[in-house]
């Protein structure tokens, strides 16, 4: 309550504890650095294995007609598992490591992805692929050169929702000693007698890092795709 | 204990667990703490339906402020839930359930605006100026034409907004809350895999209960032809048009839309 928050921390900041201490940025960089790395790294693998995992998936999915129920409704029933139980399940299996961290959040950017790859595939129009096929192209040939450069954009969408929810779930790992920037705002700020300097920081971070990566994709989205540019409305 | 027979074992521990009366009925104990995750879920998407519903339909009505209504659904995803958890938690609201509140209907909004928004700029232009040249009123021309056609993807809004915050209440257990989270909490705190896989078990499935409680209320007030819900997943062949069900439900933004 107001009393313990305004109750004394010594170690870190002196008596008064104010929302925003440039101070406490300066002293305590050596100790955020790590958290932030510790962030990115679980944010970028468990993006990238996501990928790699949906990309099979969405196309079984897309070619399959009868896979694509289950896989999307399977899909649906673990983005539904809240982020804490998930971590939950996992730990009795892969302990108190990043590992169980990054399984979780592996599961939560596949949904994400193999939806948005999937109503990528599905938006290419059946005149283009007829247009394809009368052209000479085999099934190959149909998927690199044309089903995928139009796919492309509800794909790059997947990857920018996925990395940016992903910053902001890694923040749970904490439940088991793993949050990255969440080990700063709730052990080094809340658990330390309500330490506001890392919590404001931390959350700061985790939403820099967030738009940052956000920005990064989308800038490979305008190379990738230089005709959606004309096309915006 | 972190191998496939430490895993077997915590299941084990959990089903004893939750077969003990005393787990249920004590003081903290799963019914008390499911109460506090079930009022402060539900005066959390009351205060956000509060906001989100008329600010939606308002926009959505007049046309105006789409961007903002989208782009704030986009953005809100940058930030973590548990971080505004925690500065709730460490404003004088600090530990009166009204920190959880705040900080979970803060994110009952956003899915529930850009459905609202999206849902009644859908409704197809002519149905409108029907509604209009048949004498209704503005008010009329929201309630009878527009909302009832933008019910299905409302709905999904809501469903959306209440499934993230049954699951961020969770989270309040990380800080100070009292809810379901803490059986969690405190299994990782005694390394007991049986308590946290009953934890578990329980949070996940009020998420799925209530996913699938509001598909069926969804179901129940969208009007005209309708399909029910999660029949797809079961059903071999139905993909072009459960698909499109399934891409609906995801909140506006989650998903580039094919451009027809």
């Amino acid at each position: 309550m107001g009393a313990l928050s305004g109750s004394v921390l010594a170690v870190e900041g002196g008596a008064s504890n104010p929302w925003i201490n440039l101070e406490y940025l300066s002293d305590n960089w050596d100790r955020i650095v790590p958290y932030l790395g510790e962030h990115v790294r679980l944010t970028l693998i468990s993006v990238l294995l996501g990928t790699v995992l949906a990309l099979p998936l969405s196309v079984v999915a897309h070619r399959l007609r009868y896979a694509a129920g289950p896989i999307l409704g399977a899909s649906t029933l673990l983005y539904t598992i809240p982020s804490l139980a998930m971590f939950a399940f996992i730990a009795p299996i892969t302990g108190l490591t990043p590992t169980t961290v990054i399984i979780g959040l592996v599961l939560y950017s596949l949904v994400i992805l193999v939806r948005n790859f999937l109503a990528g595939l599905q938006s290419v129009p059946a005149d283009v692929r007829e247009a394809a096929r009368g052209m000479g192209y085999g099934p190959v040939q149909l998927f690199f050169k044309v089903e995928v450069p139009l796919a492309l954009p509800s794909f790059m969408t997947g990857l920018r929702v996925a990395t940016v929810s992903t910053v902001a779930l890694v923040t749970v790992g904490v439940i088991i000693g793993q949050g990255g920037l969440g080990q700063l705002i709730v052990v080094e700020g809340f658990r330390r007698n309500y330490f506001k300097a890392p919590i404001v920081f931390g959350t700061i971070l985790c939403v820099l890092l967030a738009l940052l990566l956000d920005q990064i994709l989308a800038y490979v989205e305008r190379r990738l795709t230089p005709w959606t540019q004309r096309r915006a409305t | 204990m972190d191998s496939t027979a430490g895993h077997v074992n915590a299941f084990e521990g959990a089903l004893r667990y939750l077969n003990d009366p005393l787990n249920w009925t004590r003081n903290n104990g799963i019914l008390d703490l499911m109460g506090d995750h079930l009022a402060i879920s539900g005066l959390a998407m009351l205060f956000g339906l509060l906001v989100a519903l008329p600010l939606g339909i308002w926009l959505g009505h007049t046309g105006r402020g789409g961007s903002f209504a989208v782009g704030i659904s986009n953005t809100s995803r940058a930030v973590p839930t548990l971080a505004i958890l925690t500065i709730m938690a460490i404003t004088p609201l600090g530990f009166t359930i009204w920190a959880p509140v705040i900080a979970l209907a803060v994110f009952a909004v956003p899915p529930i605006l850009a459905n609202t928004y999206v849902g009644f700029r859908e409704v197809d232009r002519d149905v409108l100026e029907a509604a209009r040249a048949m004498g209704m009123g503005e008010g009329q021309v929201i309630l009878r034409a527009e909302l009832p056609l933008a019910m299905r993807l409302i709905t999904t809004g809501v469903r959306t907004a209440a499934v993230q915050v049954v699951a961020t209440a969770t989270l309040a257990a990380l800080l100070a809350g009292g809810t379901l989270g803490r059986i969690i909490r405190s299994g990782f705190g005694t390394q007991d895999y049986g308590e946290v896989l009953a934890g578990a078990l329980l949070v996940a499935l009020l998420a799925l209960l209530t996913e699938v409680v509001l598909a069926g209320v969804g179901w129940a007030l969208t009007p005209g032809l309708k399909r029910i819900p999660f029949r797809g997943w079961f059903r071999r062949g139905g993909a072009p048009a459960e698909t499109e069900e399934a891409l609906a439900a995801l909140p506006v933004g989650e998903v580039a839309r094919p451009t027809v």
